[in-house]
């Protein structure tokens, strides 16, 4: 651990893009899972993410009633908070909140 | 401003000149002469005076700077400091109400570490509303970790304002600096002083300096959060830079001397050689306890003056040295803190000085002038002969409120 000699004046932090080394993920009570047959691919959901915990993953994705889509999400669990925006803005209810059991 | 015609060359060659200014507009003078890059400030009286003459300036092609209007001096004091940590020279002003509002930000602005500088012109808090002196806004700012002067004089209030600049900037202290006077007693009222004739010499002794700011080409993060693993040692940090600040203090002191030839103590002293007895007090009725004294030494009374000139950090070792023939102390507080053993905050202080050497004079302590009630020479005068009339019990009563009606 640091002196107080050691540390930044004020505790300013001199290195961009840090927080990707804080794991918010743990912080998370519900956790949001997306049901790809239902989604809509209308990017909402990775527009909201106040924490860019929602990736875009190209590739087919064929529905259980046969429909295809050329992309996918997936939702970073180290990072994602489980706030719910994403579940909360999705037009057709696509993203369900389960209690994470811990 | 009315400038008159005489002008002095110190004998340190710096041409001044004698203007005739209330503390505000003196307060705007020092700011324009410094030069800044921000201003943010909300009006409050007695304060407004300060920001007013400050908009003329920037209308007049005289400052360059950006005067932001705000809503509240929360966001006054907010929009300095974003002004600041983007590497700004920042001023603002307030006064009572508007301290109180400014109060979680003042402890942001140093926790930043940034080198905003504030006028405040002290006035009474409500409720009741009273819009006239006291200091008990001040007081309560007491543990923001801001470097905090308080003047007596015009002249004093620019020339702690340059040392304001000085001292907050220098890389080894990095905290924000308040300068205090009387509201209405000094701001309001006209008293002459001497200010540069070329303003680029008060230029030349606050010089810009590099420090971290907020920069895209070199991005950083202020003011996150930060957990029990590393909040103490962040804190530690103010707690020395405090102590760095009174050694930069008397530097600044150093640096207005060599140049207008004006010269600054923490803990100014009058008369108290052979003094038996002394008043303690702060601010502008200083003035009126220097006349007090010269009556009471006309009468024989071997009394003396002592005023804390610098309130944070707390020149103790000063006030210790300086007093050390003392055998009574009279501190005479323009505040109240309710409920305190003792209610003179600069009492509290004063006692805590002496209990670190571990002799101390009898310190009494008094509260006057509460909400702008007048305090007099005759009022000192009287503070004295109670005190002796009152022996032993002046101490054990804990605080006398001078002058309240029974």
């Amino acid at each position: 651990m640091k002196s107080w000699r050691e540390l930044p004046i004020g505790g300013i932090i001199l290195e961009a893009g840090n927080s990707v080394k804080r794991r918010t993920g743990d912080w998370r009570v519900f956790k949001p899972i997306i049901d790809h047959d239902r989604c809509i691919r209308c990017l909402l959901c990775w527009i909201y993410c106040p924490d860019g915990a929602i990736r875009i993953v190209d590739g087919v994705y064929k529905t259980s009633d046969g429909k295809l889509w050329s992309l996918s999400f997936e939702i970073d669990y180290d990072y994602c908070k489980g706030c719910g925006i994403c579940a909360e803005e999705c037009p057709v209810k696509a993203i369900e909140l389960v209690e994470e059991v811990r | 401003m009315q400038a008159s015609v005489e002008r002095v060359k110190t004998p340190y060659g710096i041409e001044q000149t004698r203007v005739l200014l209330n503390s505000n507009y003196t307060a705007a003078y020092a700011i324009r002469d410094v030069g800044v890059d921000v201003i943010a400030a909300y009006p409050i009286t007695p304060q407004t005076g300060v920001v007013e003459k400050l908009a003329e300036f920037i209308a007049s092609g005289e400052l360059d700077a950006e005067m932001i209007h705000v809503e509240s001096e929360h966001s006054a004091l907010s929009a300095v400091i974003g002004a600041s940590a983007a590497g700004a020279r920042v001023f603002t002003a307030t006064s009572s109400q508007g301290l109180e509002y400014m109060h979680e930000v003042l402890h942001i602005a140093s926790g930043m570490r940034l080198p905003i500088v504030m006028a405040v012109a002290t006035r009474a808090l409500s409720a009741p509303i009273n819009i006239w002196c006291d200091y008990t806004d001040l007081m309560n700012a007491r543990d923001t970790s801001w470097i905090t002067f308080i003047a007596y004089t015009a002249q004093e209030v620019y020339d702690s304002l340059i040392e304001a600049y000085i001292v907050s900037e220098d890389p080894e202290v990095m905290l924000p600096a308040m300068v205090a006077y009387d509201g209405f007693w000094m701001s309001h009222t006209y008293e002459p002083l001497y200010i540069p004739v070329d303003r680029e010499i008060v230029r030349k002794i606050v010089p810009r300096r590099s420090r971290i700011t907020l920069d895209p080409e070199n991005p950083v993060t202020m003011g996150s959060i930060v957990g029990p693993d590393y909040y103490y040692e962040i804190k530690y940090q103010q707690v020395v830079a405090m102590e760095q600040a009174y050694r930069s203090v008397r530097n600044a002191d150093r640096i207005i001397e060599d140049t207008f030839g004006r010269r600054y103590e923490p803990i100014e002293v009058y008369r108290v050689e052979d003094a038996d007895i002394a008043i303690l007090t702060y601010g502008g009725i200083y003035g009126t306890l220097l006349d007090a004294v010269d009556r009471m030494r006309e009468r024989g009374i071997r009394v003396g003056a002592m005023r804390i000139r610098l309130w944070r950090p707390f020149p103790a070792e000063d006030l210790v040295s300086k007093a050390r023939n003392i055998s009574t102390l009279i501190v005479v507080d323009r505040a109240i803190s309710f409920g305190a053993s003792i209610s003179g905050p600069v009492a509290l202080e004063t006692i805590a000085a002496f209990h670190r050497v571990g002799s101390s004079p009898d310190v009494i302590s008094i509260v006057a002038g509460i909400g702008g009630r007048p305090v007099t020479e005759r009022d000192f005068e009287g503070m004295v002969e109670t005190v002796f009339k009152l022996g032993r019990r002046a101490r054990e009563i804990g605080t006398l409120y001078w002058g309240v009606r029974g």
